[in-house]
């Protein structure tokens, strides 16, 4: 799903955090073209 | 979803091109996941950002997802999100997403 793909990391403070998702995306053979940790309020 | 990451999702599109990008949320509730998802989507509902009305229809998933959670590593997945499967709603969270995923324009 995610081999090859250029994938946007968008985390939350609150949630999961953009580099832990970043991290998995990376190790599924994507590359992480733009990470970032929100704050939703 | 604040104004800087809007404005480089725009860019991001228009370098790599829409149908190349996947997006990946870890929202801790349906209501953003669901808001994430539609800006990147159908455009930013609150018409602020760089998104507003601009209809990418980006492939979007939630981190907890299970058919995304199934291509992941799991040592890694394990390692980087952990507890959270525990903590968040993922069958709720699933729900908010994929609806906002049905709604995407034809390509």
């Amino acid at each position: 799903m995610l081999n090859g793909k250029k994938v946007i990391a968008l985390g939350e403070r609150d949630g999961v955090s953009g580099p832990a998702i970043a991290a998995c995306a990376e190790a599924a053979g994507a590359e992480v073209v733009f990470t970032a940790t929100e704050c939703f309020v | 979803m604040d104004l800087q990451s809007q404005a480089a999702i725009a860019r991001l599109a228009q370098t790599h091109g829409a149908e190349n990008l996947v997006v990946l949320l870890g929202a801790p509730d349906p209501e953003s996941a669901e808001i994430a998802a539609e800006t990147v989507v159908l455009g930013d509902p609150a018409c602020a950002g760089a998104l507003a009305e601009t209809q990418l229809g980006l492939d979007v998933y939630h981190i907890l997802e299970d058919e995304l959670r199934a291509t992941l590593p799991v040592d890694i997945y394990d390692e980087q999100v952990g507890v959270m499967v525990d903590v968040l709603d993922t069958a709720e969270l699933t729900a908010a997403v994929a609806g906002m995923r049905s709604k995407a324009p034809p390509p």
